[in-house]
C-alpha cells in the first residue's frame, strides 16, 4: 500500500494510501479529490487527469507514449514533468510519490 | 424555490457525474442516486474491450469507491424507479419506497435492441451491456472456436477484435455495406475493414440473420439471409440501443426518440432534467435538431452542465461531441458530428494504419476522424470548438497538418 502525496493547486495537501497496480488517477479520484475529473476513466482519451510529477519520480515510470504526448498538448500549462496520471501505474516501492495538480484540467 | 433535494435516476456516466459535480459546485442538500444494478456504479466502455480481455479488473471500472459516496453524502440506493408523481414531486420505487425531490434528473440510459429472431433465447447468445454480460462472456470468448458477431458498429467490432485475438474464427454480419457506416466516413470504414480482415475477421455485408439454431439449448449455427448457415458456438449482437423512456413516457413528459430536453437539458417539466443516452437535445453541431448521442463525453459534459445550472450558473449545453473506440491495435477518435458530410480530406497513411479524415459539409469542417493519430484528434477538438474555419482547399494542400495550422491561425 504505497502512500502518495497529492498537492492541489490551492495548496491543500492530501496523503493517500493507494494500491499497487492502481493508476495514480484512480488513487486520486477514489480519494474524492475533485480537482481531477478523469472523465474517460483511464482510456487516455480526455486529458482531464493531468498532474505534475515531482522530478525525483519521473524516471520511475515508463516514458510518455505517443497518445499521452498528443493529449498533453491540449492541457493548460504543460510542463516537462506533466503526465496523464491514468497512464501511471503504481508499483512496489512508490511510497512517498509526490505530485501537484494543475489549476485547471482540460 | 431553492433546491434542497435532487434525485438522480440511473447510475451510469451521466447520473454519477451529476452527483459528483453537484458536490463539486458546493451543493449541500440531499442527493439520491438510484442504481438498478447491483454493486457500485461502474463504467461501461471497458466491458467490450479491456475488461473482457482481462486487462483491467473490476475495481478499475468503478467510478468511485464506496467510501466516496458516504463521505460526499450521495445516497446510493439499489432500487428501480417505476413511476414519477410529478404533482407531488416524488419518485415511486419498485420496493414500495418513495423519494421526494425538488429536482429530478433522468439518466436512465438505453438498453440493447433485442434480436427478434427465432433462436435468440439460446444459450451462447449475448448482447454486451452490463458487467454481468461481460462476466458471462469472458470465459466463453477464450473457449470459442466459431464466433458470429451480428452488427458491425463500435460494440460489435470491439468484440470481434477481442474474439479474433483469442484465436476464434470470427464472422461479422452487417446489413449495410461497410463497417461503422452510421458513424464514420467510407475511407475510415475501409481502413478498419482491412485491419479486421488482417486479424482474421471475415465480413458478410448486406447480410441479416434469419434464425439461430441450437442443440440441447446451446447455439450451434446461424442461418443468414443469403441462405448460408454459419457454424457458431458463440453469438454476440450489437445492433443498436433503445433509450429507456418508459418512466418519462408514463409521467407524460415529451418523448420522441428519447426524452426531449431544451438547450439547458430541461424536460417539458421544469423540475425534471434528462441527459446522456436517453436525452434528445437540440444539438448545435447538428443544426439545433433534436439529437440523441450515445457516448461518455455526452453523458459527462451534460452531467456537469446540469449540476452547474442547478447551482445557478447559466448553462446552455453546447459542448463539442467526441467519441472513441479501441479495436485491436487501432484507436479511433472522432471529434464533431459527421452527419451530412459530403467532402473529405484524408491526412496520413491508411496502409500504416495512421490516418485522419477531415469531414466537411460544403466548406465547413464538421468532424475529424483519427485512427492512431491522437495529435490530429486533439487539434481537431480545438479547431472545431472555435473558429477560425478551416476550408477543404487549405486542408488538401501538400504538407498540411492540423497542429501547425492551429498554431498559425489561433489569435
Amino acid at each position: 500500500m504505497p502512500t502518495i502525496n497529492v498537492i492541489e493547486h490551492n495548496g491543500i495537501a492530501h496523503q493517500l494510501s493507494a494500491d499497487v497496480g492502481q493508476s495514480v488517477m484512480q488513487a486520486v479520484t477514489f480519494a474524492g479529490i475533485s480537482s481531477m475529473s478523469a472523465d474517460c476513466g483511464g482510456a487516455c482519451a480526455c486529458a482531464t487527469c493531468h498532474a505534475y510529477l515531482d522530478e525525483a519520480w519521473m524516471d520511475r515510470f515508463p516514458p510518455v507514449q505517443e497518445t499521452e504526448d498528443a493529449m498533453l498538448d491540449i492541457v493548460p500549462e504543460r510542463r516537462p514533468n506533466s503526465r496523464l496520471s491514468c497512464q501511471l501505474v503504481l508499483t512496489e516501492g512508490m511510497d512517498g510519490l509526490t505530485l501537484h495538480l494543475p489549476a485547471a484540467q482540460f | 424555490m431553492s433546491i434542497k433535494s435532487v434525485v438522480i435516476v440511473g447510475a451510469g456516466h451521466g447520473g454519477v457525474q451529476v452527483a459528483i459535480s453537484l458536490r463539486q459546485e458546493g451543493f449541500t442538500g440531499r442527493i439520491v442516486l438510484l442504481n438498478d444494478e447491483e454493486g457500485l456504479p461502474y463504467q461501461r466502455p471497458p466491458l467490450s474491450k479491456a475488461y473482457l480481455l482481462g486487462k483491467i479488473g473490476e475495481s478499475a471500472m468503478l467510478f468511485r469507491p464506496a467510501t466516496f459516496y458516504a463521505e460526499q453524502r450521495v445516497e446510493l440506493i439499489h432500487d428501480h424507479a417505476h413511476a414519477i408523481d410529478r404533482t407531488n414531486r416524488r419518485v415511486l420505487l419498485t420496493s414500495g419506497g418513495v423519494l421526494d425531490y425538488d429536482h429530478l434528473v433522468l439518466a436512465t440510459g438505453a438498453h440493447n435492441r433485442p434480436l427478434n429472431i427465432p433462436g435468440a433465447e439460446l444459450a451462447g447468445v449475448y448482447g454486451v451491456k452490463t458487467k454481468a454480460d461481460a462476466d458471462a462472456l469472458s470465459p466463453l470468448v477464450k473457449a470459442a472456436k466459431h464466433v458470429v458477431v451480428i452488427g458491425a458498429g463500435f460494440i460489435g467490432l470491439e468484440f470481434a477484435a477481442v474474439a479474433a485475438a483469442g484465436g476464434a474464427a470470427v464472422e461479422v454480419l452487417e446489413l449495410g455495406d461497410r463497417p461503422m457506416a452510421r458513424a464514420v466516413s467510407p475511407q475510415m470504414s475501409d481502413l478498419f475493414r482491412s485491419a479486421h480482415e488482417s486479424w482474421g475477421v471475415h465480413f458478410n455485408f448486406r447480410c441479416g440473420v434469419v434464425a439461430l439454431e441450437g442443440e440441447a439449448g446451446q447455439v450451434t449455427s446461424v442461418t443468414i439471409t443469403d441462405g448460408r448457415r454459419l457454424v457458431a458456438d458463440l453469438v454476440v449482437y450489437g445492433i443498436g440501443v433503445i433509450p429507456n423512456v418508459q418512466l418519462a413516457l408514463e409521467a407524460g413528459l415529451d418523448v420522441d426518440n428519447g426524452i426531449r430536453v431544451n438547450s439547458v437539458l430541461l424536460t417539458s417539466d421544469p423540475a425534471i432534467s434528462a441527459l446522456g443516452d436517453v436525452a434528445a437535445f437540440p444539438c448545435v453541431q447538428n443544426g439545433e435538431r433534436y439529437t440523441r448521442l450515445e457516448s461518455v463525453q455526452n453523458a459527462v459534459d451534460q452531467g456537469k452542465s446540469i449540476a452547474a445550472r442547478l447551482m445557478g450558473k447559466a448553462a446552455l449545453y453546447v459542448a463539442l461531441p467526441w467519441f472513441w473506440t479501441d479495436q485491436g491495435a487501432l484507436k479511433l477518435q472522432i471529434a464533431g458530428l459527421s452527419i451530412g458530410a459530403d467532402n473529405y480530406v484524408v491526412l496520413g497513411d491508411a496502409g500504416a494504419q495512421q490516418m485522419s479524415v477531415l469531414c466537411f459539409r460544403g466548406e465547413e469542417l464538421i468532424a475529424v476522424e483519427s485512427c492512431n493519430r491522437p495529435g490530429d484528434h486533439i487539434y481537431a477538438r480545438k479547431i472545431l470548438a472555435r473558429p477560425p474555419a478551416l476550408t477543404p482547399l487549405v486542408a488538401a494542400a501538400q504538407g498540411f497538418d492540423l497542429k501547425t495550422w492551429e498554431a498559425e491561425n489561433r489569435r
